[in-house]
């Protein structure tokens, strides 16, 4: 019985073994190429040829009517979705990354990504910055929830809040992990004007040192970006 | 914001601790579970009413309840993260093996408080009991790891079917069927008062079983877990 414990457990503790390692989510300075990205689902083409280059400190918006792929050129930017041809690029230093070197410096806000409700607003984001690899303490998710506008409703579940409540949170939980690269989908969505100032306020302060990629229909946050990337022409 | 560095096991933990603090809250699993494995095991004793059914019945019957409950309520752990959205979020945080280990985790404490659970009252309601308890225990354990193993990366799996309920179970049969065969037969040594020896290759499959279903499965999670 021994002989087929000990290379079992050999196995198992080797595994293991891989997997301890650290992240470090300094802040780090990427580049993001966009290679002659292509998505078609099936017969129908949906974007071809799309490059872009950007590197920190600068910002796009990806632009176009509905249906026009900016979420799925999204997707393929953060590695959730294969593009049909083409391929994205993260570098440091002209290092070539694989995803689960950059994934702690990336941050997402989408309408198709929730968080969980049956925590509340605080151990969803004490929860989001340990397992991506940023302790944050008590003050410093206090911190956040202030400057996102929810100070005083930390500690109420997250099904109690309403979506611009959520839009907010999500925010935060974005922010938490201090990311070098925020993806935005719809950045101002459910927000109300005191919201939407608030969201304009983060965006240009992680302007100067971050990747920042918009998709948007509202051309009042074009502003927000240096160039704008029309999808669907 | 002071930025530290955090371990792979302390963030497996906190995967692990969110599902229990979550369904504490939601009792959307054990609900599951608990009320399956209950109605079962009523059903199976009245069934049986005055018959008195071998001990290779009863021990076959223990790991039916056992397995049917954990496919009633297993396969929550990813379903309901894809259904509520908040899948993206473990994806874009941490990496795959991060969250295999800490579903994981999760199953098979849901799967031990089960089995305390149902132990007593299979005991109470078949008259039964083991003859020798260190090889039931060990059994039930070891079977219980290979049970959350296989049915944590096969959730992941029909978490992205649309049919869900019912091919959890189907896929979960074949590939449990080892695990099975071999903890059905330990726990049988168990109810008759066998020796150690007499269990030696079904716990030695079962060992195996373990290792290489955990092994291979944090191995190939990231390709199910990515897409």
């Amino acid at each position: 019985m021994a002989g087929c414990f000990t290379p079992g457990l050999f196995c198992i503790f080797y595994s293991l073994a891989l997997q301890f390692r650290n992240d470090y989510p300094l802040k780090l300075m990427f580049e993001l190429e966009v290679k002659n990205v292509s998505k078609w689902f099936g017969t129908r083409k949906i974007f071809e040829n799309i490059n872009l280059d950007l590197k920190s400190g600068q910002s796009i918006a990806v632009a176009g009517p509905n249906g026009s792929g900016k979420t799925t050129l999204l997707r393929i930017i953060i590695g959730l979705t294969v593009p049909t041809a083409g391929e994205v690029v993260f570098s440091q230093e002209n290092k070539k990354l694989d995803f689960d070197s950059y994934r702690s410096s990336l941050s997402l806000v989408g309408p198709y990504l929730s968080l969980y409700g049956s925590l509340t607003a605080r151990e969803n984001l004490k929860f989001i910055s340990k397992v991506s690899g940023t302790l944050s303490s008590d003050s410093d998710i206090g911190e956040m929830l202030e400057k996102v506008g929810l100070d005083g409703r930390g500690d109420d579940y997250v099904l109690e809040f309403s979506s611009g409540m959520q839009q907010r949170l999500k925010y935060a939980a974005a922010l938490i992990k201090n990311p070098s690269i925020l993806i935005l989908d719809e950045p101002t969505s459910n927000l109300d004007d005191e919201g939407k100032k608030r969201v304009f306020n983060i965006i240009n302060q992680y302007r100067p040192d971050s990747i920042i990629i918009i998709a948007t229909n509202e051309k009042e946050e074009y502003s927000l970006a240096d160039s704008v990337c029309q999808l669907g022409e | 914001m002071p930025i530290q560095s955090v371990s792979w096991v302390s963030k497996t933990l906190a995967v692990t601790r969110k599902d229990i603090v979550s369904e504490f809250r939601t009792r959307y699993a054990v609900n599951a579970i608990v009320m399956f494995a209950l109605v079962t095991l009523t059903v199976i004793s009245f069934a049986i009413g005055l018959l008195s059914p071998s001990k290779e019945i009863l021990s076959a019957l223990f790991w039916v309840i056992l397995f049917f409950a954990a496919m009633s309520g297993l396969a929550q752990a990813f379903i309901k993260e894809e259904e509520s959205g908040t899948a993206m979020i473990l994806r874009l945080s941490c990496a795959g093996s991060i969250v295999f280990f800490g579903k994981m985790l999760f199953n098979l404490l849901l799967l031990i408080t089960l089995s305390i659970l149902i132990v007593p009252l299979f005991i109470v309601f078949l008259k039964i009991s083991p003859a020798d308890w260190i090889i039931f225990t060990g059994g039930v354990l070891m079977g219980l790891i290979g049970l959350s193993g296989a049915t944590t990366i096969i959730a992941a799996i029909v978490s992205k079917a649309s049919v869900k309920g019912a091919l959890f179970t189907v896929l979960s049969f074949p590939v449990l069927l080892p695990l099975l065969v071999a903890a059905i037969e330990i726990t049988r040594v168990s109810f008759t008062g066998g020796s150690f020896a007499d269990i030696s290759a079904p716990f030695q499959l079962l060992v195996a079983y373990d290792v290489i279903m955990i092994t291979l499965s944090s191995m190939l999670f990231d390709f199910v877990w990515r897409l």
